[in-house]
């Protein structure tokens, strides 16, 4: 494998973990919210 | 700082706040990473393997500044007793795990290439690995005790007692004779790295930095909510 190859890997790497944290923590919190706000108390 | 420990002023500031350093991360951290990539000459001695500096720095810097951060929120939570700081410690540690174990895994691709070997026990590379476990053990232990119902002090003692690793990861590579090499940037003594080198790791730091931000504001905004929604529930079912 030449330079490029392991170049490559590393900013795949970098950008898969970085949009999967930004994809994850961005669900997690529409999810969260949409909860909360769907929740009407009964009293 | 207990004027931000009101949720809905918090969430007034954190809502914009975090489109913000949405786009400015993602742009900056985009322009470093293309120019890292396309624009920059390659190194005499390390040739392209060099471009793999622009990602595992911010990752390394990233992976430390978010344990200094728990840090920072364990003694607040010990300390003053602020009521968001279990919260941003519980929101940090993801970012900051992700951010640890690609410092490794970009490090371990870089080291491939220049030292011909994916690992080596030295003291840098130990150090940051266990920093990694550091980050797990913070996540288990402060997710069982917010399962529980508890305030979560055991894991911002964990958070303090663990900020001790840091210096050892930083000055690891002065204590021992390491493989890994010392520091090539300083904030005062300037930088062994050419300009024409060095000018997008900058853009990649603070980009990075930003979207490190901006994912640990909208697990804080998850983490209210779901509080919110648990107090509604408790209030609903109580006789």
């Amino acid at each position: 494998m030449n330079q490029w190859s392991f170049v490559i890997a590393a900013y795949a790497l970098t950008a898969i973990a970085t949009l999967g944290l930004l994809g994850w923590s961005f669900a997690a919190m529409r999810r969260a919210e949409a909860d909360a706000d769907a929740f009407k108390p009964t009293r | 700082m207990h004027g931000y420990a009101n949720p809905a002023r918090f969430l007034k500031i954190a809502r914009p706040a975090t489109a913000w350093l949405l786009g400015v991360g993602g742009l900056l951290a985009l322009a470093g990473t293309l120019g890292g990539l396309l624009i920059t000459p390659s190194d005499y001695l390390q040739g392209e393997t060099v471009r793999i500096l622009y990602v595992h720095v911010p990752a390394a810097w990233l992976g430390m500044a978010g344990w200094a951060a728990i840090a920072a929120a364990s003694i607040s939570q010990l300390v003053w007793r602020h009521p968001l700081a279990a919260v941003a410690g519980r929101a940090i540690a993801p970012a900051g795990a992700t951010f640890a174990a690609l410092c490794l895994a970009t490090g371990s691709i870089w080291g491939r290439q220049t030292w011909g070997i994916w690992w080596e026990w030295d003291g840098r590379l130990t150090s940051m690995l266990i920093l990694l476990f550091l980050y797990l053990g913070y996540i288990a232990l402060a997710s069982a005790e917010a399962e529980r119902g508890g305030e979560g002090r055991m894991a911002a003692l964990f958070g303090l007692v663990g900020a001790v690793n840091l210096p050892i990861v930083h000055y690891s590579v002065l204590w021992w004779r390491t493989l890994h090499q010392g520091q090539s940037i300083s904030i005062t003594g300037g930088s062994s790295i050419a300009p024409e080198l060095l000018w997008p790791l900058p853009l990649t730091m603070i980009g990075f930095t930003a979207l490190f931000a901006a994912a640990a504001l909208m697990l804080m905004r998850a983490e209210l909510a779901r509080i919110k929604l648990e107090a509604r529930l408790r209030r609903s079912i109580a006789p």
